[in-house]
Parts: structure tokens; sequence; C-alpha cells
């Protein structure tokens, strides 16, 4: 176990490097100057030359990714040319409300998604599942933000339960913070637990064929018994692979949601950046998102030694 | 008494009957033996007393175990039943056992279902019956998981789990089937001596006549759902009514006759092969080690010999088919036909000298495409392959030699039985007339009356297109009765090898020794009983 977590580990940082390197380099090799890039075509040429001094256009690409690749890892992400703030005080504002939003939105998703799931599968072909299969359709089919617009409808504006947007902040205490973010983790949740939901029945329905299933009736095991002792874990591999899929989607696709329930998300700032040209916002944040990515699929793998003890003994 | 009592029983799934009348018991302490080919119902019959029939089957008919009445009782009563009072062995020991828990769990979970003991006891418990069964807690402990245990250990396991509580009637599925057969021969005397210890009736379901005749003390045989014929062992080997009974054991022991092979003149010349694998590094940066699968093979293929290659699994046998097929690569040695070398590069005209049948006839085909683009797959090796009426006439001709008709040549696979596809298999090996064809196991997944048919298909076709090839099978006597010469494989190495009769009647080496002694022999029947 300890040498497999050691080599998910040393791929996560090499992983890191690579994905480091191509941003960087993705950004300095696309055509035409940094600083004009982000200036616009009517800027003036000393303007550009300041903007270039200060981005450190003028030193060698090396010392200027070491110095990138440095800072970032102690804190240091630059300062915005746009809002003249410094990233990482920017980006851990709506880090604020995006990992909370992701987090509250796949708790959902797996609340609803495993008993559907699990329901379906015990019930293959009947009205049950049957029941569960055409909800899961629905629940791809339509897109979020129609789930979030009926929601304000219903619970902000007729039921007057939750506000139609905003976010209050944590200084007003977790359940108010929670409060205002449940309709977005609702949203978001919905057409992911639709999506989890069926993986979990199929991957049920896999196990279920399985030999081993049916020596678990033969021990006397009940149809019931024998799911929860023995299909269940074995159908979680699939299972958790979507999980962190969806989470790493979470973090930076909300952008829609974020948009409808006007929070200051992630996505917000990466789409406002991108309109503004900041490179140097759109770069940590893609940098910090493909750090979360690989930090979920490592734990993913993780998991994965967890449930199966295949994976523990290879390497 | 009988312990287990099965009369006229009949299961219909919707509007197909898949067994009628059915009618067998089985006494405390006896083994009685249900036999027949595929789609004969002896499997049904077996979930049929577990009650765990597909969903929609519909039974009817007397099925008790003890005075109680199996097809009465509710699911919760069943369950009861299963695991504690009938224990059931299953034919696949690699995938009946749950690969994310431990051994010990799952032994101890039967006896935990059942609330038989508290955990400290289940848990002694468990170990005494896998060390009854032959795994000692000193060298299996109860936290070993089943991927850590070889097919014969894990069907140790699926017999420790089933006889935990001390069924009265124990049911195996074709217990043995995958298992080689120095691993069967002990799993085998595992079962009957449990049988005498425990005084369990044991319902041994097998295709294997063999077994059947070593380890019963009753037969069943069935075909097509009925039950055509039963009684004791010795009463029946020694006066078989049934003529599909005789068809049977006549098929079981079908012996074929080849046409003497020419004077030796090197086809396939093997000389030192080596095979290594690279396995896992050992430490981060310490070397990889190797795994040698191959170890220095050297042997002679004659043209127009049939040659061949017998071994348990995990000997290398597969893997020298591959290295002669040219599919991996050798790390020493080499390999000619027809004195040009064989590779992983090799040329079409190479190749085209090649051809090969695998085990699967359920597998080995492209399901969308007809039978002649099948068999005519070979053509690409060709610099002129041949079209139009010529072609036609190729296909025919081909599919006529095994037995099949020109018309198939329209069919689609799925059209064809198992016994059907595998004489698909040889028309395309055969359609280039290559030098070599290798048999890959290719008779081991047939029934023995197709078996039979196929081998006749073999001895005929030596006799008419003068074929070489190379045999691969575990199957002993199937190895005897069609190739002049054998080669005995363990462990990577070729320890023994000489004419095929010769070997078989008086082995050299011990391992080859071994390997006959265990395997189950078909008792004589005397002339008069094998007219089929």
């Amino acid at each position: 176990m300890l040498r497999y977590s050691v080599k998910r580990l040393f791929s996560l940082i090499l992983s890191l490097a690579v994905a480091s390197l191509v941003i960087f380099f993705v950004i300095e090799i696309a055509p035409g100057d940094p600083a004009s890039f982000m200036l616009g075509i009517n800027a003036q040429p000393d303007t550009v030359a300041a903007l270039r001094t200060e981005l450190g256009l003028d030193q060698s690409k090396f010392s200027r990714y070491a110095a990138w690749v440095g800072g970032m890892l102690s804190g240091d992400f630059g300062t915005s040319y746009t809002y003249r703030t410094p990233v990482a005080e920017m980006i851990a504002d709506r880090l604020w409300v995006s990992l909370p939003l992701a987090l509250y939105a796949l708790a959902l998703s797996t609340l609803i998604a495993f008993p559907a799931g699990i329901y379906a599968a015990a019930r293959r072909g009947k009205a049950g599942d049957m029941a569960v299969m055409g909800a899961t359709q629905l629940g791809v089919a339509v897109p979020n933000f129609w789930f979030a617009m009926m929601l304000v409808l219903i619970f902000a504006i007729n039921l007057r339960w939750f506000n139609a947007g905003g976010f209050v902040g944590w200084d007003e205490g977790l359940l108010a913070g929670l409060h205002s973010l449940t309709l977005p983790a609702i949203s978001l949740a919905l057409p992911q637990a639709a999506i989890l939901a069926r993986v979990m029945r199929s991957a049920l329905l896999d196990i279920l064929g399985e030999d081993f299933m049916r020596t678990a009736r033969a021990k006397g095991l009940s149809r019931r018994q024998a799911l929860w002792r023995h299909g269940l874990r074995n159908a979680l591999i699939p299972v958790l692979t979507i999980i962190g899929l969806q989470f790493s989607f979470l973090l930076a696709g909300a952008i829609i949601i974020e948009q409808v329930f006007y929070l200051p998300g992630l996505g917000r700032l990466v789409f406002q950046a991108i309109s503004a040209r900041d490179l140097i916002v759109v770069e940590s944040v893609v940098m910090l998102l493909v750090f979360a990515v690989i930090t979920v699929n490592f734990l993913v793998d993780l998991a994965y030694a967890a449930v199966d003890p295949r994976l523990r003994s290879r390497t | 008494m009988s312990l287990l009592n099965i009369q006229n029983l009949t299961l219909s799934i919707g509007d197909s009957a898949i067994l009628k009348d059915v009618s067998l018991s089985v006494a405390p302490g006896e083994i009685v033996a249900v036999t027949g080919e595929s789609g004969s119902g002896k499997s049904m019959t077996a979930l049929a007393v577990m009650q765990l029939l597909p969903e929609l089957a519909q039974a009817n008919g007397t099925l008790s175990l003890d005075g109680i009445n199996l097809l009465e009782q509710s699911e919760e009563q069943l369950c009861a039943l299963r695991g504690a009072s009938i224990g059931m062995v299953f034919q696949e020991p690699m995938t009946a056992l749950n690969p994310v828990k431990t051994i010990g769990d799952q032994v101890m979970e039967t006896i935990l279902i059942h609330k038989a003991m508290s955990s400290a006891n289940a848990r002694q418990h468990a170990q005494e019956m896998l060390e009854r069964v032959g795994l000692p807690a000193d060298r299996f402990p109860l936290s070993r998981f089943p991927h850590e245990l070889s097919g014969g250990q894990r069907q140790r396991v699926v017999i420790a789990m089933a006889i935990a509580l001390r069924p009265k009637l124990l049911i195996a599925d074709e217990p043995t089937t995958a298992l080689d057969v120095t691993t069967q021969a002990q799993i085998l005397a595992l079962l009957k001596d449990l049988v005498q210890d425990f005084g369990m009736g044991l319902l041994m379901i097998t295709h294997d006549l063999a077994v059947v005749a070593d380890l019963a003390d009753r037969i069943v045989v069935m075909r097509h759902g009925e039950v055509v014929e039963s009684g004791t062992t010795q009463g029946l080997l020694a006066n078989m009514q049934h003529p599909y009974t005789r068809m049977l054991f006549a098929a079981s022991n079908h012996q074929v006759a080849l046409p003497p092979a020419p004077a030796p003149k090197p086809l396939l010349q093997v000389k030192g092969a080596v095979r290594d694998y690279r396995l896992p590094r050992k430490s981060l940066f310490g070397a990889p080690g190797h795994y040698r699968a191959v170890k220095d093979v050297s042997f002679t293929l004659n043209r127009g010999e049939r040659l061949g290659l017998v071994g348990e699994s995990g000997c290398g046998k597969s893997t020298l088919t591959r290295a002669i097929l040219g599919l991996e690569p050798l790390q020493g040695g080499e390999i000619l036909l027809d004195g040009g070398p064989i590779g992983i590069n090799q040329s079409a005209e190479q190749r085209r000298k090649m051809q090969v049948v695998f085990q699967d006839p359920f597998g080995s085909f492209n399901p969308r495409h007809r039978v002649d683009r099948l068999i005519t797959e070979p053509f690409h090796l060709l610099d002129k392959p041949p079209t139009g009426s010529s072609r036609r006439d190729l296909i025919a001709e081909t599919l006529t030699a095994v037995g099949l008709s020109p018309d198939d040549a329209a069919k689609f696979i799925h059209q064809f039985s198992g016994g059907q596809r595998q004489r698909i298999a040889i028309a395309r090996a055969l359609i280039t007339r290559p030098e070599l064809i290798l048999f890959d196991e290719a008779v081991s997944a047939l029934d023995v009356s197709v078996r039979a048919q196929i081998l006749d298909l073999l001895a005929e076709l030596c006799k008419s297109y003068a074929l070489t090839y190379l045999f691969i099978s575990h199957d002993l006597n199937v190895v005897r009765t069609i190739t002049d010469r054998v080669l005995v494989m363990k462990a990577g190495e070729i320890v023994e090898q000489g004419a095929t009769e010769a070997v078989f009647t008086s082995p050299k080496h011990a391992y080859t020794q071994s390997l006959l002694a265990a395997a189950p022999v078909l008792p004589d029947l005397g002339k008069g009983a094998i007219v089929a």
C-alpha cells in the first residue's frame, strides 16, 4: 500500500511539473507579445514597454518560469494587471465560495445517486427501476441553469425560503453560508446525481451477474444481503472514477450557475480575467485548477486501493 | 431413506422446457454424479435444488431434502437452508470468490450468516475448516485475499465455505473442470474424503465421464433435460441400456487412426528458445526482476508429423505457442520454419506457412462477417489472392473438406453450433494450405460427441492434405490418439519427449508419471459396450 501511494504521489508531482511547463509555454508560444495582447490594439508603445518590464518579459524564459513556479510555491501568484491586487488574495476569496459549493453539490449528488442507483439495480426491470431511470434521463438531459431558474422561481420568489442570489459570506456563520449556497448546490447536483445514479446502477448490475454473487446466495445470504455485502464495494471503482471527475468539473465548471445566482466563484473569476485579458490571473487560476484535478485524481487512486486489495499488491 | 429426493421435476422458463420429469435421489454418504453434454439440464438440476433458478423459471414436481419440500419453502426459509443444510461448490474458482474480501471473512460469513456461533468461535472454526481442506494457517492465514491464491487453492476455499456448517447435502457443479489434472485429482480426493468424514450426500455435476466412473456410487445420465439412464456405477458401466449412454462413453474414449508419418524431414525447428517477462521493480530505483516463462526449449517438428504439447497451466505452453506464431519476441535462441526465421517482423510469405485454430469457437470470429469472408481472412497473406470463380471454388472445396456445405459460405457465425464453428476455424486455417497448423486447445471447449467428430475430421484431413500440426492441449487422452510424438512441458522446460504411445505407456520423467497417474481414466468397458 505504501509503495503504491508513493508511486502515485510521484506521478502526481510529475504531472504538476509537466502541467506547469505546458501552461507557461503555451502562453509563451502564443503568437504576439503577452504585454501588447493584454493591453489591446490601441495601447501606447510606452505602456506596453512598462508592462513588459512589470511582467519580466525582458528576462530569459527560464528565469521567468523559475520565478513563476517559485512564487507559486511560496504563495505569491503575482499581481492582477486589471485589479491591481495580489492574485493569491483574489483566488483565496473565490475559493472560499467555489470549494464549499463544489463539496456541497458533490455531497448532495452522492446522497441522491447512491440510494437511487442501488434501488434501481435491486429492482432491475421493474416499475421502480424504470421510474428512477426515467428521472435520471431527465436529469441528464435538462441543463442545470434551467433547474436553477425553476428553483429560484419556486423557493426564492414564491416560497421565499431562500435568497434568489448572492452569497452572504462565512462571517454570518456556517448555517447562513450554507443556506445561501443551497439552491446553487442543488442545481449543480441534480444533473451530476443523475449521471452518478446511472453509473451506480450499471456497475451494480455488472457485479450482480458475477459468480461470487451466486456463491454468496449459496451461502444463505438473501438477495439484499448479497447486494450490500458483496455487490456494493465491488461496484465502487467505476463510481469513484465518476465522483472524481465530477468534483473537478464542479470546482471550475460552475460558471453558469455562479452567473445565475450571482456568486463570486472561481468560474466567474476566470471568465472575467479572460475577458479582461489578464493573463496573470488566467495562468494562476488554470494552474490551481490543474492542481485540484490532479490532487483529486490522486485521492481517487488511493480510494481505489482502499476498496480493491488487488491494486494494493500490484505496483 | 434418501436425503435428497427429486421426483418428476419439470422446469420451464417462459415457453421453453428446461427439465422434463427428472427423478433422482441421493442418500447420506452417497456420491451421485449427474452427467451429460452441454444443454442437458444438469446444472439447472443443481440450481433447482438450491432454488437459485433464473427469475422467470417455473418448477413443478417434488424436490425434498430430508423430508422438507424445497418447492414450498418461502425465500426466508430457503436462505436458512442454503449454506447450512445444502452447500454448493461451483465450476470457476477464479471468479467464485469476492475479490475484495479476505478468505477468512468469506468462510466466516457462512457461519455468521446462520448465527451458528459467536464471531470469535466462527474465526476459530473457519481456521479449522480451511485446515481441513488443506490450507494450513501458517501458509494460508485468514487474511489472505483470493488473488493471492492459485485456482486449486481457491477451490479449496470455496469448498471450506460450502462445508463449514457440515451441510447434509453438498452440490458440486463441475468442481474440477477448470483445474489441472494433478489439482483435479487432489480436489476429487478431498471431496471423497469429506463425504466419508461428514456423512454428507454429494450431488456431483460433471461432463467428465472418467471422473464420474472414478468417483461416483451412482450415475445419472441426462440429455435435453431428461434423465435417459441411471443406476449404480458398476451396474451402469457393465450394462448400458440407452444408446445415448453408450455413445457418450464411446465418444469419451474416441480413438482415431492417423496415417503413418513420412520419413523425418525438419519443418519447424525450435533451438534454445528463451522467453523472459519483466517483473515490476521491487523498489523505486531497483532493477526490474525477470520471469523466465520458456527456458531453453529445443525441439524439431518434422514435415507430415503430428506433434503434441502437454503440460499444466502456467507451464509455458501458451507462451511457447505465441512465440512460434511470431507474436512474442524471444530473448534467446531461435525458431525456424522451413529454414526461415520466425519473429515479430516476419514476412507475409513466412506467416502464410503457419495458421492457428484457437480454443474458443464462440470468441474467435467476427460476428458481423459472413463465413466466406471469415475463412478467406488469411488471403491477405497471399501475393495474388484468388478472385471470382476460383475464390468461390476454393471456399466450396475447403468447406466441404471440413464437413460443411458450400452453401454455408453465405451464413453468419451465430447460425452455427460450437462444433460447426470449430470446423469453420479449421477451414480458415486450411484455406491457404499452410505448411503447419497450430491447434491451441482446439477441442477443449467441445462436448465429447462433438469432440469425437472433430478428431475424426482431423484424422481425415491428415490423410487427404498430409497435415503437419502442433497440438497443444491439457487433455492427455486426446493427445494420445491424435499425435505421433509428444512433448511434456513443466515450468518452462520440456522434461520429456518421444513417440506418443511410448511416453504414455512407459513415461521416463517423474513429472510425466505423476501427470498420467493423476489423470482419471475410463474403465475398460470391453469391446461389447463400445458399439455406438
